[in-house]
């Protein structure tokens, strides 16, 4: 049933790729126009192409202009221009989200946050990082290096992708198990809200008055404001870090040193696996020097003092012997540190060597359910006749299986869409969830379905229209409407309730 | 369904229908918390036990009234803890209780709040409904953080009848270590060291003396005592002192003067209110015990970039900051929508809410 309250307004959520009259266009350029300079305000086809997918780009949609304004005062005059006129309007960074947020809507804007590109302060006293939300999320790390600090969230895309794009995914890397994600590392926004009015959220302090809207604007995917500047955590950089590189006969086994290292009382700093295919596929391409024999490696990393490194290093290498490792290798060097990672984080473009496509899933489930997740996995490949490779931020369940696929074969999209949602639908089956860090945005609003009650669906609503009264802050994204749940048919699944809870389970 | 989750449900749809407004309680450890507010008692502590924790997934699933005590006992039995530090204030509250005020204890300046370990969360909402955010995996982005927003919600937006938290592994060995030394040096001394790689979990200043707390490896204490100096307190000693500081039982909480509680980036120079001051969390939390009017404390924290909470004693008036209009607006229509009737706490976060 849906709650009255939670009064659900779905009306510019279907019209995602409803193209506007030529007429619309050209009247919603001139307004613009009137506010940007000309080469601030994009509209010829040739310049809107490169807009037209994010980092999912099976997705596809033209818009019908992007913004490009310099300053607040250009971003707070657009807005307001375009919630006068019923503009809808899509943020952008670089482009390297993977669930399709920043797909354009068709009769709207993209708003790209491109020339908001400065660091504005770096100040090492308070260990904090004031910047704009196009900053490159490396380009933190690096202007922080010389006082000794970082930026902890490394997504795989860091060296591209920028600090707005990772506050409106709450997006991770593979050192958020002991550092934390976006929301751990970011303690103040200020930004707009639609009807262009500037919103200040956290700060230099703490703890900050009121309901923790800074918290809920984390991984709003753009829903809720614009987001014109971050201040950022930064942490000092440990004196040293240390790999251990573990190979394994048996993925179940692997997944079992996971949870044994835990449970031990360590919290490495990473903590990654990957299967044989994976290797495989990544082992050519950058040569990290992985045991290409084994059926899984885990990844370790311990960081502090030399001291404590050497002893948790220890401890993490007999747990993992004692877990039935087949080899143990230790990086003896910085240089082989990164290059034991490398291969990690070139596995999506090794995915894209091997393949002509990949599909890139991002669920999360409880760490003793990987061996059974995995299984499953298996399963599917026969069942969709299509290969997947599987990476994993094994600390914190989050998988990354890759399905490869070729959209130049009639019908293999159709497949590789449909495996993924299997993927998903048991993530929510063993209790986890169908994102762990790269959103939800046009891809999985089908998933949400299955993880979210009606009523729960319509709280979602709720939360957008108390922020965005008109929903024209990319609609369409996120939350899926009654009538799509409807028309995909699956049935919400309980967290962690499966459908036939009386079967075995492997 | 629980017959307690049941009768819950009851109550607030009765509530709702009525619109009678609700005042929602766990063990009462923060009734002076807030902002006064009316309403019939609805006590959540039948609905308690805990529903699920495996340690090696470093997570605990709780409904609301189970007790802190038995949730922390539950931990320590696998070398595990909260890491927030949640305040007991003396008694024993409920882990309801716990996340819906979302206050931290000493450690929150290293291993973060109480809102940075909420994982998921049951809301019972206005019309009886249970509502499900988040979930028991560390890593969920999946529809927008509501469980997260409920931390310090003060129930104004529904009952939570679950929580999950993230939970972390104890620390291998705790030292601390005392200085002599003024207010003004303490704060930069704890800047300067928040800036190395030290295992400081905690730190305090009070009254000429300075605490750090070291946590972690032995070999990584060794390492930090030899840098940073001082005198190592006996652990019969240390233990005690943190908690006094976590549970507001140290003397300096026992003054007469109005007690303010100043949110303020830690390089902030030391306020210069009348009255004694206790420092916490590296120099972000600061603690007054002044008559000062209440425009002029709160004007010292706004000058300082920070805020000013009025936590206890004193005299009638706003006991939060203000918010800004932008924000107030926002929290307008949060309320409304989730809580049409008004029926849930109101005004115990913001006045007329």
């Amino acid at each position: 049933m849906l709650l009255p309250e939670f009064d659900v307004d779905e009306s510019r959520w279907s019209e995602v790729s409803q193209a506007p009259t030529p007429e619309r266009g050209l009247a919603v350029a001139a307004a613009l126009r009137m506010l940007l300079p000309a080469d601030c305000v994009l509209s010829r086809d040739e310049e809107l192409r490169p807009y037209e997918c994010d980092g999912l780009s099976v997705f596809r949609q033209q818009p019908m202009l992007v913004v490009l304004p310099r300053t607040e005062t250009e971003l707070r005059a657009v807005l307001r221009e375009c919630c006068r006129l019923e503009v809808p309007v899509v943020a952008r960074g670089a482009g390297t989200g993977l669930s399709g947020g920043a797909m354009p809507h068709a009769a709207g804007v993209v708003l790209s946050l491109a020339r908001f590109s400065r660091i504005l302060e770096i100040n090492p006293a308070a260990r904090i990082a004031r910047v704009q939300p196009g900053v490159r999320n490396l380009a933190v790390s690096e202007a922080a290096a010389a006082y000794g600090l970082f930026y902890a969230p490394d997504p795989s895309s860091q060296i591209a992708c920028t600090i707005g794009g990772n506050v409106a995914e709450n997006s991770g890397g593979v050192h958020c198990l002991k550092y934390g994600l976006t929301l751990h590392n970011v303690l103040g926004l200020r930004g707009c809200t639609i009807d262009g009015e500037p919103i200040e959220l956290g700060g230099c302090a703490l703890d900050a008055p009121g309901l923790d809207l800074l918290a809920l604007s984390i991984g709003s995917e753009g829903l809720l404001l614009i987001v014109t500047e971050v201040i950022l955590k930064l942490l000092p950089k440990p004196e040293l870090a240390q790999v251990v590189m573990a190979s394994f006969d048996d993925v179940g086994k692997a997944g079992e040193a996971v949870a044994a290292i835990i449970a031990t009382g360590i919290i490495p700093s990473g903590l990654e696996m990957m299967d044989r295919k994976a290797t495989a596929a990544v082992e050519p391409f950058v040569n990290a020097g992985y045991d290409l024999g084994a059926e899984a490696i885990l990844l370790a990393e311990s960081d502090g003092t030399p001291d404590a490194v050497a002893e948790e290093v220890g401890a993490i290498e007999r747990v993992l012997q004692a877990a039935g490792a087949t080899a143990i290798a230790v990086s003896g060097s910085e240089a082989e540190r990164l290059r034991f990672w490398s291969g990690r984080k070139n596995a999506f473009p090794a995915a894209g060597r091997i393949s002509p496509d990949y599909y890139c899933m991002d669920g999360t489930i409880p760490r003793n359910k990987l061996g059974h997740m995995l299984k499953a996995i298996e399963q599917m490949e026969h069942q969709y006749g299509l290969k997947c490779m599987n990476v994993f931020h094994a600390g914190d369940g989050n998988l990354h299986p890759l399905i490869l696929f070729d959209a130049n074969r009639a019908g293999e999209w159709e497949r590789a869409d449909r495996f993924g949602a299997d993927i998903l639908e048991l993530c929510v089956q063993l209790g986890g969830t169908i994102t762990g860090e790269h959103g939800v945005g046009v891809e999985k609003l089908n998933s949400m379905c299955v993880q979210f009650s009606p009523a729960e669906r319509a709280a979602f609503f709720s939360v957008k229209r108390a922020f965005d009264p008109p929903g024209l802050l990319n609609p369409g994204k996120s939350i899926p409407t009654l009538a799509r749940c409807a028309e995909y048919g699956r049935v919400h699944v309980r967290h962690g309730q499966l459908p036939h809870p009386d079967l075995p389970r492997f | 369904m629980d017959a307690a989750l049941h009768e819950l449900r009851h109550r607030v749809m009765d509530a709702d229908g009525a619109h009678t407004p609700l005042r929602l309680r766990g063990a009462g450890t923060k009734d002076f918390y807030g902002e006064r507010c009316e309403g019939t008692l609805l006590d959540m502590r039948g609905y308690s036990g805990v529903i699920d924790y495996e340690p090696s997934e470093l997570v605990i699933t709780a409904r609301c009234g189970t007790s802190l005590s038995e949730v922390e006992s539950l931990l320590a039995q696998h070398q595990q803890f909260l890491a927030f530090e949640p305040p007991a204030f003396g008694g024993d509250p409920t882990i309801g209780g716990v996340i819906a005020a979302g206050l931290s204890g000493p450690r929150r300046f290293q291993a973060g709040a109480a809102r940075d370990f909420v994982l998921g969360a049951v809301l019972l909402c206005a019309r009886g409904e249970l509502l499900h955010f988040g979930g028991k995996v560390i890593k969920n982005v999946a529809g927008f953080d509501l469980s997260r927003l409920l931390c310090g919600s003060l129930g104004i937006l529904g009952a939570i009848t679950e929580v999950s938290l993230k939970v972390l592994p104890l620390p291998r060995l705790e030292q601390t270590l005392g200085f002599q030394m003024q207010a003004h040096d303490a704060l930069l001394a704890f800047n300067r060291w928040a800036g190395q790689p030290l295992p400081i979990s905690a730190t305090a200043w009070c009254d000429g003396h300075a605490w750090v707390r070291l946590s972690g490896a032995p070999s990584a204490l060794r390492a930090a005592r030899q840098r940073l100096g001082g005198e190592m307190l006996e652990a019969a000693a240390a233990g005690p002192l943190w908690c006094s500081l976590r549970d507001q039982t140290h003397a300096f909480f026992s003054q007469a003067s109005t007690l303010w509680r100043l949110s303020l980036p830690s390089t902030a120079a030391p306020i210069a209110a009348t009255g004694t001051q206790l420092i916490e969390w590296g120099g972000a939390l600061r603690w007054c015990a002044s008559d000062l009017p209440a425009a002029d404390m709160r004007a010292l924290a706004v000058a300082a970039g920070g805020s000013a909470l009025h936590w206890r004693g004193g005299t009638a008036g706003a006991r939060f900051h203000s918010l800004s209009p932008a924000v107030l607006q926002i929290h307008r229509r949060l309320k409304s929508r989730f809580d049409p009737h008004g029926i849930f706490n109101p005004g115990r976060l913001i006045a007329d809410l």
